[in-house]
C-alpha cells in the first residue's frame, strides 16, 4: 500500500571540519507527526551507489562524504520512494521527517514537488512559505510571486489576479474544488477568498484544466487545503501579522483533529483590520479594510471511499479611496492633472462611503468511491451565496443606503469517474449541472446596474493522459458547455433606442412603462473547448511541455447588461446584448531545467482570441449633473503574445539568487491598436542568504522593476463643460516605470517542539518610493502605497 | 455486473443534476426603480426693467444617453437682472417641484455661479436660516455687449459657510450646467 509522504529536511548542529571527503552524515528518520522513529527505510545516495538502512532508532550513517550537496533517495516499505537534498558541510546531522498523509492514498506529495493538475500546461505552485509571507495580503498579492501573474487593483485592498494579461471572468478560481461564483465580472470585485484558508495554491496558465471549466481563457487558480494526516492527532497553527502601513494586522489560526480511521475535522479562522493606508507623501483616506473568514472541514478518507463536508464564510468591508469619488468629467480632468488627491483626512480606522461590503458563503458535500479494477467515482454538491453591497456618497434620507445590492446564489452538482485501472493511462469523464440566480435589490432607489437573472449551465467533459513511455506523456481533453441566461431588465427607453435595440430586440419587450421598458432577454450559448499537449522528459533535469488549448467563454452579465452610472467609479458603463462568446486558441510551451545548483523555466505563449470582449473609455454623456465618461464593452479580435521566464542559481549552500521576467503584448488586430490594461513588462531579482545553523536564519533582498507600458489605446477627446471646449481626457496614458525594493528576514525558534516558532520581519517599499501602477484604477488620483514594515509570528503546535 | 451498477448510479446522478437545474424557474417580475429626487429641469428667470429672459436646461432621461436640452435667451448689456431658479422633476406627472425641497432644506444646499465674458457679477439675495447664501434668488449684472458663460452648480450638503468656491464648499453635485449667452 502506498502512503502519503511529506518530507521536511531540517539541518541541525553541525561542526565545520573543512576536510575534503571526510565528512560524516548522520541522519534520523522521524515521523513528523508523533516523533516516532522509522526503521527499515532504505537510504541511497543517488549517483554514488551507496546505500544503508535506518536502524531501530531511525538513525543511519554515511561516512567519507565530500562536502557539497547530495541527493538522498529514501524508500520505506509503506512509502513511495522519494528524493531529498542534503547539504554536507563537515560532519552533518540531518533529521528527515516523514509524514503519513492521507488525502488520496494512492498519491504521493512531497513539499516542493506537489503533483501538477496537468502534464503539458504552464503550471506554478506557491510554497507554504510564500503563503505565510503573504498572510496579511490578498490572494492576488500572494500570486504575484509567480512569473506571468500580475494584479488589477482598485487601491491596495481590492486586488484581482491577472494571468498572462487576462483577468476577471477569464480566470477561474477553484476553492476546495468549488468554482467560485463571486461576481468576478467587476473590475473592483476582488476574489472572495481568504488567502489563509488554503495552504496549497497553484496557478495553471491558460484553459488547460478543462475539468474545472472550459472558459478559463486566462487560467485557473487552484486553492486546496493541505492534506490531513491519517493518525490520531491534534495540531494547529497560528499566525499573527502586524503591519505599519494601515497600522493594523491580521491573525489566522487553524486546528486539525485527525483519527487513525481516516476521520478528520479542521477549523480555521482569520481576522484582519487595517486603517487608512499611506502613500509616501499623504494618507490614502478611506482605504481601510475589515475582513473575517472562517472555514470548517469534516470528512473521512479511506482507500475504498471517503466523504467531505466543507463550509466557508468570508466577509470583507473595504473602503474606497475618498478622493476617487468624483462628480463628473471635469472633476476627473482636474484629478488627472493634479499630483495630490483632492481629499486628505487624518488617519482613521473608520470606513465610510464610498465603500463595499461583501459576504460569501460556500458549502460543499462530496463523496468518492473506488471500484476495484475500474476506477474512482466522485460526486459533489456545492452551494454558494455572494452578497455585495456598494455604498456611495449619498445625501439626505439615502445617506446610509447602498447604491448597489446584489445577491448571487449558486447551486452546482458535479460528478466524474476516473478510470485509472490501466497503468500509464488515465481517463476521466464528468458532468456538471449548475443553477444560479441573481437578485438586484430595488430598495437601493438606484436603477440596477446588473439586472435580476437566472442562469443554467450544463457541462460534459472527458480528459485523459497517456504515458507513451518513460519520457513522453500525452494529455488531451474535450468539453462541451451549455449555458442559458434568462434575465429581466429595465431599460430606459432612450437607452434602448440609442443602442439600437428597438430594431434588433423589439420582441424582448414584455412591458412598456413609458420612460422605461421591461425586457426579458433569454440567451443560449453552446461552447466547446479542447486541449492537447505533451510533456517530454528530456532527461532527469530537463523537461519540455507543449500545449494547445481551444476555449470559448460566454459573456458575463456585466458584459451583456451593464447599463448606467456606476457611481463609485463616476463612469457610465454600457454592456451590449449583442455580445457573443469569445473564442481563444492558445499555444504555450515550457522548457524547464532543475538541478541542485541552478535551474530555469522559459514559457512563451501565443493567445489568439476571436471576438475578445473588452471595456474601454469611448466618450462622455451629458446629464444635468455634468458630463460623465462612458466605458463601453465591445468585441474585437485580439492577439496576446508573451513570455514568462524564471531562473535560480545556488551560488553556495547559503546564497541563492532568483530572477524572473514577464512580458506580454496585447493587440487589437481589427484596428491594429494596443489593447487596454495589459500589464507592463516586469523584471524581479532577488538574493537570499540562508544559514540553517543560525535558527534557519534567512535574509533576502528583492528588486522589482516595472517598465512603463508604452502600448496603450489612444486617449479620447471630450467636451469639458467647465472649459467650454474639447479637451483630451488623459485616461489611457500609463504612468512611468518604477523600481521597488523589498526586504525580508526570518528565523525559527524552539519553544516546545523543534522550530515551532517562526519570526519574520519584512519591509516593502522601504525607500518610500513614489510610484503609480498602470493596472491600479486609482492611479489617476493617488500614488501607490508607501513603506510598509511588517512583523509576523508563526506558531505551530 | 458491478461496473454496470456504477454506471447506472452515475447516469442517474447526472440526470438528477440536469433536472435540478432545469426545473427551477421563477417568473417573478422585478420591481421597477424610479429614481427619486431627480432634477430634470432647471429654469432661470432673469427679470429687468426691459423684460424677462430665460435660461433652461432640461434632461428628461436623467443619466440616460440623451443630453440636456439647453436654451438661453439673449441678455441686454450693462443691465442688472433679478434672477430666480426653479427646479422640476418632469419624469412625474404632474411635474414635481424640487425648488420647494431645496427651500425646505436650504441649510443643506447652495448654488454657485461661475461667470465669464460679458457676464460680470452675481450677488446672492437670499439666505438660509443661519444667514448663509442659498442662490435660489440672486442678482446678475451684465457688462458690455459680447458673449459670456454662466455655470450654475447646485451642491447638496456643502460646507457652510464657505469662501464661495466649489473646492471649499465640497458636498455632492446635484446640478452642473453651463449656459452660453449673447449679451447685446
Amino acid at each position: 500500500m502506498k502512503y502519503y509522504l511529506y518530507v521536511f529536511v531540517i539541518f541541525c548542529s553541525s561542526i565545520i571540519y573543512a576536510q575534503d571527503c571526510n565528512s560524516i552524515l548522520i541522519g534520523e528518520i522521524v515521523d513528523f507527526h508523533d516523533n516516532s522513529t522509522l526503521s527499515g527505510a532504505t537510504i541511497n545516495i543517488t549517483g554514488k551507489n551507496r546505500s544503508t538502512v535506518s536502524k531501530e532508532n531511525g538513525k543511519f550513517t554515511f561516512k567519507n562524504l565530500c562536502d557539497g550537496v547530495l541527493e538522498l533517495e529514501i524508500s520505506h516499505p509503506e512509502c513511495t520512494t522519494k528524493f531529498v537534498t542534503v547539504t554536507i558541510n563537515g560532519d552533518t546531522f540531518s533529521e528527515i521527517r516523514l509524514e503519513h498523509h492521507l488525502e488520496e492514498l494512492s498519491e504521493v506529495k512531497v513539499i516542493g514537488d506537489v503533483p501538477k493538475s496537468t502534464n503539458s500546461a504552464q503550471e506554478n505552485i506557491l510554497s507554504v512559505k510564500d503563503i505565510e509571507r503573504n498572510s496579511g495580503n490578498s490572494l492576488g498579492d500572494a500570486l504575484k510571486k509567480i512569473a506571468g501573474v500580475s494584479t488589477l487593483n482598485t487601491g491596495g485592498n481590492i486586488v484581482k489576479p491577472v494571468i498572462q494579461g487576462l483577468n476577471g471572468s477569464r480566470i477561474l478560481i477553484l476553492n476546495n474544488n468549488v468554482r467560485m461564483q463571486d461576481m468576478e465580472w467587476g473590475e473592483e470585485h476582488a476574489p472572495n477568498v481568504d488567502v489563509n484558508a488554503n495552504q496549497n495554491i497553484s496557478v495553471i496558465k491558460g484553459a488547460v484544466a478543462i475539468e474545472y471549466g472550459g472558459d478559463a481563457i486566462g487560467g485557473v487558480i487552484v486553492l486546496e487545503p493541505l492534506p490531513v494526516i491519517r493518525t490520531d492527532s491534534l495540531f494547529g497553527k497560528t499566525q499573527l501579522n502586524l503591519s505599519s502601513n494601515g497600522r493594523g494586522g491580521n491573525v489566522t489560526s487553524s486546528l486539525t483533529k485527525s483519527y487513525k480511521s481516516g476521520l478528520y475535522i479542521k477549523a480555521q479562522g482569520s481576522y484582519k483590520k487595517l486603517g487608512d493606508l499611506e502613500a509616501p507623501d499623504y494618507i490614502l483616506s478611506n482605504t481601510g479594510i475589515n475582513e473575517s473568514g472562517l472555514s470548517l472541514n469534516i470528512g473521512k478518507r479511506d482507500f475504498e471511499q471517503g466523504w467531505e463536508g466543507y463550509y466557508s464564510y468570508f466577509n470583507s468591508e473595504i473602503g474606497i479611496l475618498r478622493a476617487s469619488h468624483i462628480g463628473n468629467v471635469d472633476d476627473l480632468i482636474n484629478a488627472i492633472n493634479s499630483d495630490v488627491p483632492s481629499i486628505i483626512n487624518d488617519f482613521t480606522y473608520d470606513i465610510t462611503q464610498p465603500n463595499q461590503e461583501v459576504t460569501h458563503h460556500l458549502g460543499k458535500l462530496s463523496y468518492y468511491r473506488r471500484f476495484e479494477g475500474f476506477g474512482k467515482w466522485t460526486t459533489q454538491y456545492d452551494f454558494q451565496q455572494n452578497r455585495r453591497l456598494e455604498y456611495d456618497i449619498r445625501v439626505g434620507d439615502d445617506a446610509d443606503k447602498a447604491s448597489l445590492d446584489l445577491k448571487l446564489t449558486t447551486h452546482s452538482v458535479l460528478t466524474n469517474i476516473k478510470f485509472d485501472a490501466k497503468e500509464g493511462f488515465d481517463l476521466k469523464v464528468g458532468a456538471l449541472g449548475r443553477y444560479q440566480t441573481n437578485f438586484a435589490n430595488p430598495d437601493t432607489g438606484v436603477r440596477r446596474l446588473i439586472p435580476d437573472y437566472d442562469k443554467y449551465d450544463f457541462g460534459l467533459f472527458a480528459i485523459g493522459s497517456y504515458e507513451l513511455n518513460t519520457d513522453w506523456t500525452l494529455d488531451a481533453g474535450a468539453r462541451y458547455d451549455f449555458s442559458r441566461i434568462d434575465s429581466k431588465k429595465f431599460y430606459r427607453t432612450s437607452r434602448w433606442e440609442e443602442r439600437g435595440y428597438d430594431l434588433d430586440f423589439a420582441d424582448l419587450i414584455i412591458e412598456d412603462l413609458g420612460t422605461q421598458l421591461l425586457v426579458n432577454p433569454v440567451f443560449d450559448y453552446h461552447n466547446f473547448s479542447g486541449t492537447a499537449g505533451f510533456h517530454y522528459e528530456i532527461n532527469d533535469k530537463d523537461h519540455l511541455r507543449f500545449n494547445y488549448a481551444y476555449s470559448q467563454r460566454a459573456p458575463n452579465p456585466s458584459e451583456l447588461f451593464s447599463d448606467g452610472l456606476h457611481h463609485s467609479a463616476a463612469r457610465i458603463e454600457l454592456g451590449d446584448l449583442r455580445i457573443k462568446s469569445e473564442t481563444s486558441s492558445k499555444l504555450s510551451a515550457s522548457l524547464e531545467r532543475n538541478t541542485n545548483t541552478w535551474g530555469y523555466t522559459l514559457s512563451p505563449f501565443l493567445n489568439s482570441i476571436k471576438d475578445f470582449i473588452l471595456v474601454e473609455p469611448t466618450g462622455v454623456e451629458f446629464t444635468i449633473r455634468g458630463a460623465f465618461p462612458v466605458w463601453s464593452y465591445r468585441q474585437t479580435d485580439a492577439i496576446l503574445l508573451g513570455v514568462d521566464a524564471s531562473l535560480y542559481n545556488n551560488w553556495s549552500s547559503k546564497i541563492r539568487t532568483d530572477h524572473k521576467f514577464a512580458w506580454v503584448r496585447g493587440t487589437d488586430t481589427e484596428t491594429d491598436t494596443p489593447l487596454i490594461n495589459i500589464p507592463a513588462a516586469n523584471f524581479t531579482n532577488s538574493i537570499t542568504y540562508t544559514n540553517p545553523k543560525w535558527n534557519n536564519f534567512l535574509v533576502s533582498l528583492e528588486s522589482q522593476y516595472v517598465f512603463e507600458q508604452t502600448r496603450f489605446p489612444d486617449n479620447i477627446e471630450v467636451f469639458s463643460p467647465e472649459q467650454q471646449e474639447n479637451v483630451i481626457l488623459d485616461i489611457n496614458t500609463p504612468p512611468d516605470a518604477y523600481h521597488l525594493l523589498s526586504l525580508n528576514t526570518e528565523a525559527s525558534f524552539t519553544l516546545k517542539n523543534k522550530n515551532d516558532l517562526t519570526v519574520g520581519l519584512s519591509a516593502s517599499n522601504p525607500l518610500n518610493t513614489n510610484y503609480r501602477d498602470y493596472l491600479n484604477r486609482q492611479r489617476y488620483f493617488v500614488d501607490d502605497m508607501g513603506r510598509n514594515i511588517s512583523l509576523r509570528l508563526i506558531f505551530n503546535y | 455486473m458491478k461496473r454496470n451498477k456504477t454506471l447506472k448510479t452515475v447516469l442517474a446522478l447526472s440526470l438528477m443534476a440536469t433536472v435540478m437545474t432545469s426545473c427551477s424557474s421563477d417568473d417573478d417580475t422585478p420591481e421597477v426603480v424610479n429614481e427619486e429626487e431627480i432634477i430634470t429641469t432647471m429654469t432661470i428667470t432673469l427679470t429687468s426693467a426691459d423684460g424677462t429672459a430665460t435660461l433652461q436646461s432640461q434632461d428628461l432621461d436623467g443619466d440616460g444617453p440623451t443630453a440636456p436640452v439647453i436654451t438661453a435667451d439673449n441678455l441686454t448689456a450693462n443691465t442688472t437682472y433679478t434672477g430666480s431658479i426653479e427646479l422640476l422633476n418632469e419624469t412625474e406627472t404632474p411635474a414635481e417641484d424640487i425648488t420647494e425641497e431645496v427651500e425646505e432644506e436650504a441649510d443643506e444646499h447652495q448654488f454657485f455661479f461661475g461667470l465669464s465674458g460679458s457676464l460680470t457679477d452675481v450677488t446672492y439675495t437670499d439666505t438660509d436660516e443661519d444667514g448663509y447664501p442659498i442662490g435660489l434668488e440672486f442678482e446678475l449684472t451684465t457688462g458690455d455687449a459680447g458673449s459670456g458663460t454662466i455655470t450654475i452648480t447646485l451642491r447638496h450638503e456643502p460646507t457652510k459657510p464657505n469662501d464661495g468656491t466649489l473646492a471649499d464648499a465640497g458636498g455632492e453635485t446635484d446640478i452642473a450646467q453651463t449656459f452660453s449667452v449673447t449679451v447685446e
